[in-house]
């Protein structure tokens, strides 16, 4: 008998016993970490109106409906604006600070590859009330004791500022128009379309090599020293944070000058989290100050988001990695050394 | 990505390899192996893997490789890859052309009387987005082999195709009508490389830009 095929919707996937109770290890430890830091779990629906979803600036919904009243419903694209929405209205008079924490899909419409779906589960904080500097260090301690306890040997964390490159633009007095030509330049990740469109705006040279050569600054600690002029402000408040951080959290840290996140409602502190087993970010997060203010409870927050299937091959890739490096005959490529 | 310190870069075979391995050379890669073995494709000692042009920012996008050169016609057909475009290389120098065959120009006129206009070419969004960009309604066909052959036996009334020295297209009575963009090859980064290799990255970036 032929066997019947049943399609899923593409960038979804099902998950089967064995590859399950791998993704449980990872967020029970996680969940774990979590509730130890004081992060209380919450739930809320995957489906909210679109408009509020809007409201948050967030990614754009890729799965739209209407309900049976005509009101247009979408799939959340994070947690961040659903957590907002959530913190102002049941919690309209709660001392803050308060901390949610979260594991739930969200839904985007990428192209799917290796570790992006387009139903895809996170595990995130939410640090709402607690202002910068010591909230985006908290921020950063509590991924890394996540990132430990999942049991990730190699990664990183890049830390820059997303308002760093438009605050550098404005101090240069660069008009609005061509400053959103730069940051386009700047999200595609594209430097030749960024000196291009320098080049166009006709500033004396010493401003084009800092509008190109600051976003490509990275590295550790040192590479804030020359920090002077209109980014001075940025650098210090990322120098803030990381004096606040514990060693083992610090070591971690590659500081990343040009580091920009998609989503539009980051205000300050911007970070990702890197593993050399992976071609991709496992996660990400930073400060958005404005974003509670737009659902009427004005408060600084910060937080950050793990993509499990991302940890997931980030593991299976360091344990793979290890393996190797116990047989040094055997280089990178599989191949055998003479 | 490999997870030692030496960086794992795409080489693009064909129309790039030559300009390409020259300028490895001369960074101080030795690339001799590689020019004369034509069908290995992997060559660990120097962290060098060669394929197709198309398929660079396949690899460096995963991170199979750090870094790879390939041209900007390869990375505008594909706008959604998550990489860092770091350096234009300013060698394999070609145009990205719309053309049609010699006299008055059939595009316009299918434009004016059918409203639409169809256009062969290997390179689909590249072409889409054009003609979105300047508002005129095509139908884009996509062909794999030579694309001058489409307008000759009236599949289409033009192409969007890559020219270097215009040859091929003056030998089929082809004229170019509009250039959509000049292209050159261009030195891509992985994301994660970017950052976690950064010292590597930068020193091979400062070398290719001091040639």
């Amino acid at each position: 008998m032929r066997p019947q095929i049943h399609p899923i919707p593409s960038g979804t996937r099902d998950v089967l016993p064995d590859e399950m109770r791998e993704l449980r290890d990872i967020t029970e430890a996680i969940r774990a970490v979590f509730e130890l830091d004081g992060y209380g779990e919450v739930w809320t629906p995957a489906l909210e109106y679109e408009e509020v979803l809007g409201r948050g600036g967030g990614a754009p919904p890729a799965y739209r409906v209407f309900d049976d009243h005509g009101e247009v419903l979408a799939l959340r694209t994070d947690m961040t604006v659903p957590i907002a929405r959530l913190v102002a209205t049941r919690y309209q008079s709660a001392e803050p600070p308060l901390k949610f924490c979260y594991f739930a899909h969200a839904y985007r419409g990428v192209r799917p590859h290796r570790g992006q779906m387009r139903e895809f589960l996170q595990a995130g904080i939410e640090l709402v009330g607690a202002p910068a500097p010591h909230g985006t260090a908290e921020a950063l301690s509590v991924a890394c004791h996540a990132l430990d306890a999942v049991g990730l040997r190699d990664y990183r964390i890049g830390l820059g500022d997303a308002s760093l490159y438009p605050t550098l633009l404005r101090s240069l007095g660069i008009a609005q128009q061509a400053g959103k030509a730069l940051m386009d330049a700047l999200v595609a990740r594209d430097f030749v379309a960024l000196q291009h469109e320098l080049g166009k705006l006709g500033l004396g040279d010493a401003d084009t090599e800092l509008l190109l050569r600051v976003p490509q600054v990275r590295g550790g600690p040192e590479v804030l020293a020359d920090a002077e002029g209109p980014v001075a402000g940025a650098v210090a408040g990322l120098r803030g944070v990381y004096d606040r951080l514990a060693p083992e959290v610090a070591q971690r840290v590659i500081f990343d000058l040009g580091l920009i996140r998609k989503m539009g409602y980051y205000t300050g502190a911007v970070f990702d989290v890197y593993d050399p087993a992976l071609g991709a970010p496992l996660g990400g997060g930073g400060r958005y100050d404005d974003l509670l203010g737009r659902f009427g409870r004005p408060l600084p927050a910060v937080g950050f988001a793990l993509t499990i299937d991302r940890l997931h091959i980030a593991l299976t890739g360091e344990e793979k990695a290890a393996a190797l490096a116990r047989e040094p005959a055997v280089d990178a490529f599989g191949g055998v050394q003479s | 990505m490999s997870t030692t310190g030496a960086l794992t870069i795409a080489v693009p075979r064909g129309a790039l390899m030559k300009g390409t391995l020259d300028r490895l050379d001369a960074i101080g890669i030795d690339t001799r192996e590689v020019r004369t073995n034509d069908r290995k494709l992997l060559f660990a000692d120097i962290g060098v893997v060669t394929m197709r042009p198309s398929d660079v920012p396949t690899y460096v996008e995963a991170g199979a490789a750090d870094v790879g050169i390939t041209g900007k016609d390869v990375l505008t057909e594909q706008p959604e890859r998550e990489i860092y475009e770091l350096l234009d290389l300013d060698y394999g120098m070609c145009r990205m052309i719309l053309a049609t065959v010699d006299g008055p120009d059939p595009s316009a006129e299918a434009l004016r009387r059918l409203g639409v206009m169809r256009v062969a070419t290997k390179y689909y969004k590249t072409a889409a987005a054009y003609f979105e960009r300047t508002g005129r309604q095509a139908e884009i066909v996509e062909v794999k082999g030579s694309v001058e052959l489409a307008p000759l036996t009236g599949l289409v009334e033009a192409i969007v195709d890559l020219t270097a020295t215009g040859t091929t297209l003056a030998e089929n009575n082809l004229v170019i009508r509009e250039e959509l963009f000049a292209s050159t090859a261009r030195l891509i980064a992985n994301p994660v490389a970017h950052k976690l290799k950064a010292a590597a990255i930068d020193e091979m970036l400062e070398k290719l830009r001091a040639l």
